[in-house]
């Protein structure tokens, strides 16, 4: 008797399916990514029950980082230019349109008035490389944040400005202290502290009220 | 290629007994470059993505000249103190009386300050958080979050005073 002779099938799936589903992930992912701007502070932000999106535009940031160095950022390069225009004027920086551009790109500073020159001379990758010392800020008078703050507010003359404060868990309240009065001498009282999302406790008042809203639609 | 049938490629020659073939090329193509390629695309994109987009927390504080007024308006029955020690330390009291100082945490802050509620008037409830040196800006954030949570309408942030830090500090130190 002849042996039966299995036919052998190729040991190939039919992989479309899944293909099809990687690439509508991927679609999905590609649309939903926002990329997180660059920063020279490592800031972990602690948690909070608010529900507040942070403004995406017209954002002045004042971050600070566990070593209380304080850094600024600005969101919109047009205003960026007025603000260090005025600022190498009132404070007699010495800054020349080079360094201005270059103030333009980059997206935080923290050093002092005395090193903004030094700093904007530099390559980008020097200027990462570089570790910055922060913004002083640490008199009753708000120090040089003062200034930024000041002609940050000047620059957008009016329109409304958004001030965010982002500190890092572990800054100490002092350090915070400082940013705060530096907004208050320039008579700002409304900030946004940026937090990052957390559910309400059950069985809070809060809870309570936010279910009810639920319950409602 | 030879993909319609009956191409007259053999024109002129005599014998034509049949239609030449078309060979059937195979429409598969390789898409194996092309999936690697998707699946290393997925693996940067959800690396790179930021799932939980930060919130922002409002905090609108006093002018500065306002705050001792404001301070002095507050009933004994409803002033509740609360001050962030080092550590993660709670210390609160009830009143104006700084030396009727207790010691809590996080945890157990939620509990006296949804009680407090409870047994006063609103209208005369006032919660004055008062942050120490030693305080972290975790521990703000989370006693503003405090606020939120049991939906306290009137609070405020002031600095502490000398006495409240010493008594804060002693205490912290007896309890160690």
């Amino acid at each position: 008797m002849p042996s039966v002779k299995i036919k052998k099938h190729a040991p190939e799936n039919d992989m479309t399916p899944m293909v099809d589903l990687a690439f509508l992930i991927l679609a999905f992912f590609m649309l939903a990514t926002k990329f997180k701007p660059e920063e020279a502070a490592d800031v972990k932000i602690p948690s909070s029950v608010s529900s507040d999106a942070v403004p995406e535009k017209d954002v002045f940031t004042v971050s600070v980082d566990k070593d209380a160095r304080i850094f600024v950022s600005m969101d919109n390069p047009e205003f960026r230019q007025v603000l260090i225009e005025n600022l190498n004027k009132t404070r007699n920086l010495g800054l020349g349109p080079a360094e201005i551009k270059a103030f333009i790109n980059i997206s935080s500073v923290g050093v002092p008035f005395s090193q903004l020159k030094s700093l904007l001379s530099l390559t980008p990758e020097q200027q990462k490389a570089l570790k910055q010392p922060g913004i002083p800020a640490a008199d009753s008078t708000g120090g040089e944040l003062y200034y930024w703050v000041r002609d940050a507010l000047v620059a957008y003359s009016g329109r409304k400005l958004n001030l965010c404060i982002k500190a890092d868990n572990n800054t100490k309240y002092p350090a915070y202290k400082n940013v705060l009065n530096a907004f208050k001498k320039n008579d700002q009282n409304k900030f946004l502290l940026i937090t990052a999302p957390e559910d309400a406790p059950s069985g809070s008042p809060l809870f309570e009220t936010r279910q009810k809203q639920v319950d409602k639609k | 290629m030879a993909s319609i049938e009956g191409g007259g490629d053999d024109g002129g020659h005599g014998k034509k007994t049949g239609v030449k073939k078309a060979k059937k090329l195979s429409t598969r193509v390789d898409m194996t470059p092309m999936v690697d390629l998707g699946f290393l695309l997925i693996t940067f994109f959800i690396f790179t993505t930021t799932t939980a987009l930060p919130t922002a927390m409002k905090l609108y504080l006093p002018k500065d000249v306002d705050t001792p007024e404001e301070q002095n308006k507050v009933k004994e029955s409803g002033a509740f103190t609360i001050l962030l020690g080092g550590s993660d330390n709670v210390f609160y009291y009830e009143g104006l009386d700084p030396t009727q100082l207790k010691a809590t945490n996080f945890k157990g802050i939620r509990d006296e300050i949804l009680r407090k509620k409870k047994s006063t008037n609103p209208e005369d409830l006032v919660m004055i958080i008062k942050p120490s040196e030693e305080a972290t800006y975790k521990n703000t954030v989370d006693i503003l979050d405090e606020m939120t949570i049991a939906e306290i309408k009137r609070y405020a942030m002031v600095d502490i005073s000398p006495d409240e830090y010493a008594l804060v500090k002693a205490t912290e130190a007896a309890n160690k």
